[in-house]
């Protein structure tokens, strides 16, 4: 589903952020992905999101090259890939509802569709019954809720999180991963960058870990 | 609903709420719609109302079109009785469709009148002034005239002639100069229309821009950021045309009464007239498409330099 074939990623100002990062993702599959902040977690994530092209190596996704995306095709290729932020990115002049709406809205769904797509997704997150709040009034855990419920709206195949519970205290950290582990039981392909490892814990899913741009190890063995 | 309405449907409901969502951020800020709604009205305003002066002075000339009366005067020695007499005569030739006399004694008491001077006129022995003949061409043609004039000017009774078309010629050539000016006018202030809803655009756009760039993350493509600020555009041009014929508007109905008042005075019963249905409808047309075009420069321009980041 997603693969990484000797990737590297050097910023314009010189900084080489992802080094030789070779990985497989299966469909249906968990991992995390962890390592110290500035190791490379979010380059990472960000190609797989588009949002960076690799420098040299190739990515694929969904078994299509992203080096070789046309510009223009970047929108539907997005529309298939859930992103949850770390700062949520969520719109404060829309309500809770036109917020999860908005992949739907821009695939072009009917309003039918719409409305029980949302009402689904803000179920599973717990936050039905909300639709007409505004994000702003909402706590940090339900903004992030929030998030993670635009991110599967549109019934995405793969879902990618960069620290989606950096914000949260550890109750709510446990409750947004028991969240993801109920997606990765319908078959969505998770990729989920955090430094957390004690919320790791009890979770038996594979680990990439990311030191220096390089992948250190990977669920457990050696890279 | 099957699927090959479906589609059209969806797209339809799309633009309508793109525009709804532009009317809703306009009204959401009304002091800084009003501003720009004003500037562009103003800009609208002016060459349209230029346009509707040009075709009023049109209209005014175009009742004057017939004036190509001329006037012979008649040596000062030929009788009264010679005078009426030339009168039949000249108005029972084919290219003359009215010959008037304007005999001395009523020529003098009308000058009297008119100018104010009768203290001063009193004081002369004798009537100076001679019969004249106000004469109307079959013909309004400037050569049709002028054939009539020097057959009227060859009379042996007939001393002076003088027609004086020669200011109709020169109005019109001054209103054809005034069109183009409207024509200049239109064009320049018609792309500074265009740039006010540009810069407007452009403001908005950075404002906007974290919004923007969350669309694009979830999958928005440039056509889906690009439509709420084509709406906008629009919006803008066509509030503008529309406040700008409402300025039209109540201008011409200030300039009503004076202008009956001054047509009165010269013997006329002009009116103003306002926009006609198609100039009405141009106006609002062109406002609403300089508004699109505008917002078209704009976010070709902006919107594709913002990239998630």
């Amino acid at each position: 589903m997603i693969r990484f074939d000797n990737v590297y990623k050097r910023y314009p100002n010189g900084r080489e952020a992802l080094s030789g990062v070779t990985f497989r993702l299966e469909r249906g599959e968990l991992a995390f992905l962890t390592g110290p902040s500035g190791a490379g977690k979010s380059t990472l994530l960000r190609l797989v999101a588009l949002i960076e092209r690799p420098t040299r190596g190739t990515v694929l996704v969904n078994n299509q090259n992203t080096a070789r995306l046309p510009r223009r095709k970047i929108p539907a290729y997005r529309q298939r890939l859930g992103v949850v932020f770390q700062d949520h990115k969520l719109l404060h002049d829309r309500s809770v509802f036109d917020n999860v709406a908005l992949p739907l809205v821009i695939a072009g769904a009917t309003r039918r569709e719409i409305e029980r797509r949302v009402r689904a997704a803000l179920d599973q997150v717990g936050l039905l019954g909300r639709e007409t709040h505004a994000p702003i009034t909402l706590s940090t855990g339900e903004q992030q809720r929030v998030g993670i419920a635009r991110a599967v709206a549109g019934r995405p195949d793969v879902l990618i999180a960069d620290e989606p519970t950096g914000n949260l205290d550890p109750e709510l950290s446990r409750e947004v991963m028991r969240l993801f582990a109920r997606f990765n039981e319908v078959g969505v392909t998770l990729l989920i960058a955090t430094h957390d490892l004690e919320l790791m814990e009890g979770m038996p899913h594979r680990r990439l870990q990311l030191i220096n741009g390089q992948l250190a190890t990977d669920g457990g063995k050696a890279a | 609903m099957s699927t090959w309405t479906g589609a059209p449907m969806r797209y339809l409901d799309l633009h309508r709420q793109s525009l709804s969502g532009s009317v809703r951020r306009l009204a959401g800020q009304p002091l800084a719609t009003v501003m720009t709604l004003l500037v562009i009205a103003i800009a609208l305003a002016l060459p349209a109302g230029l346009r509707v002066l040009v075709s009023n002075l049109g209209a005014v000339s175009a009742s004057w079109q017939n004036a190509a009366d001329f006037t012979a005067y008649l040596k000062i020695d030929v009788t009264a009785d010679r005078a009426r007499a030339l009168s039949r005569e000249i108005e029972a030739r084919d290219d003359v469709a009215e010959a008037r006399l304007v005999d001395r004694a009523s020529a003098l008491a009308d000058f009297r009148e008119r100018s104010g001077l009768g203290e001063a006129l009193a004081g002369l022995d004798g009537n100076p002034l001679p019969d004249a003949l106000v004469i109307r061409p079959a013909s309004g043609l400037d050569a049709d005239v002028e054939a009539v004039a020097a057959a009227v000017r060859a009379l042996p009774e007939v001393d002076v002639v003088r027609v004086d078309t020669a200011w109709v010629a020169r109005l019109r050539a001054i209103l054809a100069l005034a069109g183009r000016v409207v024509n200049v006018a239109t064009v320049l202030l018609g792309a500074a229309v265009a740039m006010v809803v540009g810069n407007t655009i452009r403001l908005e756009i950075n404002q906007r821009r974290v919004e923007i760039e969350v669309i694009k993350l979830v999958g928005g493509s440039d056509g889906f950021v690009r439509r709420p600020f084509l709406y906008l555009g629009l919006c803008y041009g066509l509030g503008g045309a529309v406040v700008a014929a409402v300025v039209i508007a109540a201008t011409l109905a200030l300039l009503a009464a004076p202008v009956r008042t001054l047509a009165g005075l010269y013997g006329g019963d002009f009116a103003l007239s306002g926009l006609s249905l198609s100039e009405l409808l141009s106006l609002l047309a062109g406002g609403g498409l300089l508004g699109w075009v505008g917002a078209g420069l704009a976010t070709a321009r902006h919107l594709r330099a913002i990239e998630p980041t």
